[in-house]
């Protein structure tokens, strides 16, 4: 059985935009996504003692090694990553048709997902990529198992837990409830440069350099601003009547 | 413009974040429409009529009873080919997230996500994104048609618009092979007392400052007494003192209210990603350095065990409840 596991690298500390591209900057140091660590985590708890192969795949440019470098640390037997300048800039649609590409060339059973990236991207793109391999999805997995010849996944909602069932080949998104990442240890770390780890330009994946990066994306940033300020803040010591005084301030802002 | 708006239910509700997207489409003008899929969904068309939606196409079959995303993905891509709509809206939720993301792959459609606002701007849509820990807004548009769009929870009120009984349009379902493979076997349903948090218009969140798992019970009576929810930060529900549900931040729900009442909670970036973009915001929090205190509209300087359980019995008073 093969598991590929979706990491992402993001920049680490306070990440910023840049005003001239508008773009994150990618300049700094960078980490593996810590809500990926929980999918590495999964994949590996998955496998066991087992012969499963552990795949990490990322799109990002040539930097991101590090982050699967990580990743294989912990464990992950492999290393794809699609590093293209014609890559950058690129929005879902276009991130997950080259992960989509990707993917298609390991031809994974199992494709995981962390609950989302650090760096302020949205939670979406394991749903997307899922539509494009043609396969089920299931999100917010926290629990997940192998049943036959499928997943077995608890997944949280906002009501609760729906208990969902897949066959593989299946995409799924783990929360970070699920478990608690392992620490690499120096053994892993020795060893991780020993294990293979390919580079794809997207022309070696097959994907047209037009459908990738910022120009095969259909969303743009136009501009960025200051966020509205919170104006008229209060600050108040409790001298025995700072009930009082909480409950005239929501009467005169007609919270009552 | 001709928008369609995802409205998401639960049981034989609808959701109110979609209800307030709804409402918001129908201010930008256009014609704007509905989608509703599930079993037994047809009789809550009419509401989504006075929310804004002219329209409501109805995607009412036993297979889509179940919370399944990909699905719905078949059922919406089907209406906007055939209804030619160039937008398409929806309000988060663990549910339409995974839709809107489908049917962004399905269509190669535009979608910009995690919106907190959008305007007509020179006669183009713009996004309003709040952007790394809203330390920025970043205006967002899309190259083409059709546009996908996700608000936050709790961007728009749910105000009815006055709009009349909808035309309501049968759609015929037709499912793709991998979109019927996941199968619900089970559900697990918390039972709330009140209000969702995504859904409540007052939220009194409990962080480590409450001292003790019991402290939620200062929390419960004061959001029973404003008839709000309760909320937690993730420190308290990793201690096991709240559960998982219940929690606001990076890795839990993001939340907007009209009111958000802190207690004990210092007000860590990773909470407050959840919450700030609630209308009022008011802490009480013992330590005057707590960085709540900066995102605060009322900051109290005090200690909670003193001042919230004479807080809730104000609150009882002025509401006569």
């Amino acid at each position: 059985m093969k598991i590929a596991v979706c990491v992402k690298h993001v920049p680490e500390g306070s990440a910023r935009l840049d005003a001239g591209s508008k773009r994150l900057d990618r300049s700094g140091e960078g980490a593996l996504n810590r809500f990926d660590a929980n999918a590495v985590e999964e994949a590996l708890r998955l496998k066991g003692e087992s012969d499963t192969e552990v795949v990490v795949v990322s799109m990002g440019p040539e930097k991101a090694a590090d982050s699967l470098r990580k990743a294989l640390a912990m464990g992950a037997d492999r290393a794809v990553l699609v590093s293209d300048d014609a890559a950058a800039g690129a929005d879902l649609v276009a991130t997950s048709r080259v992960l989509a590409a990707a993917l298609e060339r390991e031809g994974a059973d199992l494709v995981l997902f962390g609950q989302q990236a650090s760096d302020g991207d949205g939670a979406v793109l394991w749903a997307a990529v899922a539509e494009r391999l043609r396969r089920p999805v299931v999100s917010q997995a926290a629990a997940l198992s192998l049943e036959g010849a499928g997943v077995h996944v608890k997944r949280q909602t906002e009501f609760g837990y729906d208990v969902i069932e897949a066959p593989l080949p299946a995409v799924v998104a783990v929360s970070d409830a699920i478990n608690e990442p392992r620490y690499p240890s120096l053994k892993g770390i020795m060893g991780a440069k020993k294990k293979p780890q390919e580079v794809l330009t997207l022309a070696e994946l097959g994907v047209d350099a037009a459908q990738a990066g910022e120009a095969g994306s259909q969303t743009t940033v136009l501009a960025l601003a200051a966020p509205p300020a919170r104006g008229g803040a209060q600050k108040i010591e409790d001298d025995g009547n700072a009930a009082q005084a909480i409950v005239d301030f929501l009467a005169e802002k007609r919270l009552l | 413009m001709k928008t369609l708006v995802f409205v998401e239910h639960h049981g034989s509700e609808l959701q109110k974040g979609s209800l307030g997207v709804l409402a918001k489409a129908a201010s930008l003008g256009g014609d704007v429409a509905a989608v509703l899929a599930g079993g037994g969904v047809t009789a809550l068309a009419a509401e989504a009529g006075s929310f804004g939606a002219a329209t409501v196409h109805v995607a009412d079959d036993a297979s889509l009873e179940p919370p399944l995303p990909q699905p719905r993905v078949d059922v919406l891509a089907k209406v906007v080919r055939d209804g030619g709509y160039d937008t398409v809206l929806f309000a988060n939720s663990v549910l339409a997230a995974d839709v809107a993301s489908g049917l962004a792959a399905r269509l190669d459609a535009g979608i910009n996500w995690d919106l907190a606002d959008v305007v007509v701007q020179d006669g183009a849509l713009v996004g309003k994104r709040p952007a790394l820990g809203d330390s920025v807004y970043v205006d967002v548009g899309w190259k083409s048609e059709p546009r996908i769009a996700l608000f936050r929870a709790g961007s728009f009120d749910a105000t009815p618009t006055g709009g009349g009984a909808p035309q309501v349009e049968t759609v015929a379902v037709g499912l793709e092979p991998h979109s019927t493979a996941a199968k619900v076997v089970g559900r697990e349903l918390e039972e709330s007392t009140g209000p969702s948090i995504e859904d409540a218009d007052v939220i009194v969140a409990g962080g480590r400052g409450l001292g003790a798992p019991e402290g939620f019970t200062l929390a419960e009576e004061l959001a029973r007494a404003l008839g709000g929810a309760v909320g937690a930060t993730r420190a308290v529900v990793d201690a096991g003192w709240y559960p998982y549900a219940a929690q606001i931040g990076q890795t839990g729900k993001t939340v907007s209210p009209k009111l958000y009442v802190a207690l004990g909670i210092s007000g860590a970036i990773q909470h407050k990603v959840g919450m700030q973009s609630s209308s009022v915001i008011v802490a009480i929090n013992k330590d005057p350095n707590a960085p709540i205190f900066e995102f605060s509209d009322l900051g109290v300087v005090g200690d909670l065990h003193e001042i919230v359980p004479k807080l809730t019995e104000l609150v009882k008073q002025q509401r006569g409840s």
